[in-house]
């Protein structure tokens, strides 16, 4: 009778390891489905040449905006054919993964998006990329480029990528509804700033909205108060070591980043960017620090600047303007590197940088394109980008991976993660200290 | 990999009649034909790939650039010294336990229930395996909608005054401080408790009622003729006899909450402060975002060895027991 049930049970065993396996398989049917967009990037389907477009532009005005741009690209080139293939997830924290596997295994996209600065040194470093020297030589891109945003993209005094698109990372957006109802100016400065949140807190609105499911709006948040508390020409210190992590600055911007998270809605760890910028629009929460790409995000939700949003500079940092660039390259050992040198070519044309910033919200890296196309928004944008440009005060983004290496990133959001909980500031600043070695890699 | 193995079968037959082989007796012959595919299947990306893994959590690879340079047991002193990886063995040490247990209970006493000869029985079996049918990736994200504190079903509690946390929850019960962490239960992890067993019920559900169904209905008339009560009949009589099935149900679900990635990942992330981190998450984050590879390699072989410590036992007994 025993023999009987064990082999009973063994069939039932091996009937849900079979079950197990279609589930399995279940799950990798979506994964497969993207596998085909992978294998279509790289073949020459009949006349058409097609290109793979690799980023993790999937959300509203974002989403728009790549679509417009691969549209127009295609109105130039109809040969061509530009694939989007991009992976959801904010900051790009899935895309980033799935395009280092492509890389290590060879199988690069025809371009892909990347930040200026340290993420894409990584990609040069480790011998993936191929120059665009005689490219910039050749559509004159030299002159029409700001010099902080192609040094961006150069090293060993070679350029490697071409940037569409400049964002803004220290602005506060704040719901002008709720700024009025609550007798609440901007603020300018972290008196004004933690004045106003009191007044709101008192009022049971949620002074500042995060969303840090994935950890890197609260690393921005960090990031911004580096900034102010540094001044632009030593937070720039800080990424080539000359200015240690125990520096009594950093301490204090950590003081003031840890006074910032009493203010942020409990359930911050549920949700992402996007969320949390749905909470200002739903008049529950008054403020949200965000890239400008939210700019995008409310327009997408038929919200108008100025009449229904409004915005400033992080406090203590009028002067300086966070830069997050986005730049596509030449990956070494793509199909058709004519073809793609063709696509980069048209991402510097001004008829590309206007029809995607206008719709993304960001602004444009060209300094000479007419300004009047864009809306109220992203003018100031452009504004402040080139007083910027001329003081002198571009300072680059430590969460959107221009400023240190993915490495030092990742230890820094581990590091930013926990700190939001315990907010044990000595500790994290000795974990940044720890983690500081590795800036030089 | 299946379908692989028989389609490449029929390549490898003409190979081997090529080569030729041993004197083998028909039978043989054609048993190590159709074996030698997937045999060398599997040594190459099942135990060749475990194989490259370990040997690269013992080098220095951890950028963009592959450095394979020995570093010994560097990568495994480091990330057992992180803050991270304590938290994700403690997550993991409670997860299982709570989740195997809450399946095997429920999968059990629902079992039984079932087992009344109800009318639309049919109907509750299948509300209960649907779950199953789903990706962990779909269940976690509903999960992590309902069990949203400011949405879902906090909602309706909010009527009766009750509006806890769920996974935003940060606090440990109790909080021992071993080591760098607080050891003990991370409330947040209930939520993730309750949406893999949600999900996984319905398995141990189906697995309990083929036993209770393989159960002859003599041993219940005998024991009710000897006068046992209907608790006596199922506690003395019909649970013993389903031991086999619930050791069966635990190896199953341990090998799924040890190796628990896309739950998590989808459902919660690694959670504010950790508190519903798991080491597969740590090790993608580790590997793939951060470029630390022989760090991501390292964890994933303590995650083989993890469950290699439960299963290896099991597959030893199930080998006695055939032979």
């Amino acid at each position: 009778m025993k023999k009987k049930f064990s082999i009973f049970a063994a069939l039932i065993m091996a009937l849900s390891m079979i079950l197990a396996a279609c589930s399995n398989s279940g799950g990798s049917g979506n994964s497969g489905a993207s596998g085909e967009d992978d294998n279509s990037g790289n073949t020459v389907g009949g006349d058409k040449v097609k290109l793979e477009i690799f980023s993790w532009w999937t959300a509203g005005g974002e989403a728009d905006a790549l679509k417009a741009l691969l549209k127009g690209f295609e109105e130039k080139y109809p040969n061509i054919n530009a694939v989007n293939a991009a992976v959801a997830g904010g900051a790009g924290s899935n895309a980033k993964a799935v395009l280092a596997t492509r890389m290590q295994g060879g199988d690069p996209p025809a371009t892909f998006q990347v930040h200026g600065g340290a993420e894409l040194f990584t990609w040069v470093d480790a011998g993936k990329m191929a120059t665009l020297d005689k490219l910039y030589e050749k559509n004159g891109w030299n002159g029409v480029f700001p010099q902080k945003i192609i040094d961006m993209n150069s090293k060993n005094n070679h350029v490697w990528a071409v940037p569409l698109d400049i964002h803004r990372g220290n602005v506060i957006f704040y719901n002008k509804k709720v700024f009025e109802e609550n007798g609440v100016q901007p603020p300018k400065t972290f008196e004004e700033f933690f004045a106003a949140a009191e007044k709101l807190k008192a009022n049971g609105v949620t002074p500042l909205a995060l969303g840090d499911k994935n950890i890197w709006p609260a690393t921005m948040l960090f990031e911004n108060t580096l900034l102010a508390k540094l001044g632009p020409e030593k937070y720039a210190e800080l990424w080539t070591g000359e200015v240690p992590f125990d520096d009594p600055a950093v301490k204090e911007s950590a003081d003031i980043f840890k006074k910032m998270l009493g203010y942020i809605n409990e359930n911050h760890a549920s949700l992402a960017w996007q969320d949390a910028a749905q909470l200002v629009i739903d008049g529950k929460a008054a403020m949200t620090v965000m890239g400008d790409w939210a700019e995008g995000y409310f327009v997408a939700k038929g919200w108008e600047p100025k009449k229904d949003f409004g915005w400033i500079e992080t406090p203590g940092t009028q002067q300086s303007f966070m830069v997050i660039n986005d730049s596509f390259g030449l990956p070494k050992g793509v199909e058709n590197p004519d073809a793609v040198k063709k696509f980069l070519s048209y991402l510097g044309t001004k008829e590309a940088q206007v029809t995607f910033n206008k719709i993304k919200g960001s602004i444009p890296a060209r300094t000479d394109v007419d300004k009047s196309k864009f809306n109220v928004y992203s003018k100031s944008t452009i504004e402040d980008f080139q007083a910027a440009k001329e003081n002198s005060s571009l300072a680059l983004s430590l969460a959107h991976g221009s400023a240190a290496s993915p490495g030092f990133l990742t230890k820094v959001n581990n590091a930013v993660n926990v700190f939001v909980t315990q907010q044990n500031v000595d500790q994290f600043i000795s974990k940044l200290k720890q983690a500081s070695s590795l800036l030089g890699k | 990999m299946q379908s692989v193995d028989t389609n490449n079968a029929a390549n490898t037959i003409t190979k081997f009649n090529k080569k030729g082989s041993k004197p083998l007796s028909r039978d043989r012959w054609l048993a190590v034909l159709f074996l030698l595919p997937s045999l060398l299947l599997i040594a190459v990306f099942v135990y060749g790939f475990i194989g490259w893994t370990g040997y690269v959590s013992f080098s220095n690879w951890n950028s963009l650039i592959p450095d394979l340079s020995f570093a010994g047991l560097d990568n495994y002193f480091y990330i057992f010294q992180t803050f991270r990886f304590q938290s994700d063995i403690r997550n993991m040490i409670f997860f299982t336990v709570f989740f195997i247990a809450v399946v095997v209970f429920l999968g059990q006493f629902l079992a039984i229930l079932l087992d009344q000869k109800i009318k639309g029985e049919s109907i509750f079996r299948n509300i209960f395996l649907f779950p199953m049918a789903l990706s962990f990736v779909v269940t976690g994200v509903v999960w992590r909608w309902v069990l949203n504190p400011k949405t879902g079903v906090n909602l309706i509690l909010d009527n009766f005054g009750w509006t806890p946390e769920w996974y935003t929850n940060t606090a440990v019960v109790p909080s021992w401080d071993i080591f760098q962490i607080q050891f003990g239960l991370p409330l947040a992890l209930i939520s993730v408790i309750i949406a893999a067993a949600w999900q996984m019920t319905g398995f141990s559900l189906a697995m309990y009622l083929a036993g209770l169904r393989g159960i002859p209905d003599e041993h219940r008339e005998a024991a009710r003729i000897d006068g046992a009560n209907e608790r006596q009949v199922y506690f003395k009589v019909i649970l013993p006899q389903l031991k086999p099935i619930t050791f069966g149900v635990i190896v199953m679900m341990l090998h799924i909450s040890l190796k628990i990635f896309d739950l998590i990942y989808t459902m919660t992330g690694p959670g504010a402060n950790f508190v519903t981190d798991m080491p597969a998450v740590y090790m993608f984050n580790a590997t793939f975002q951060g470029n630390f590879y022989a760090q991501g390699a390292a964890i994933a072989i303590v995650m083989l060895l993890l469950v290699a410590i439960f299963i290896v036992p099991y597959l030893i007994r199930s080998r006695k027991g055939e032979a």
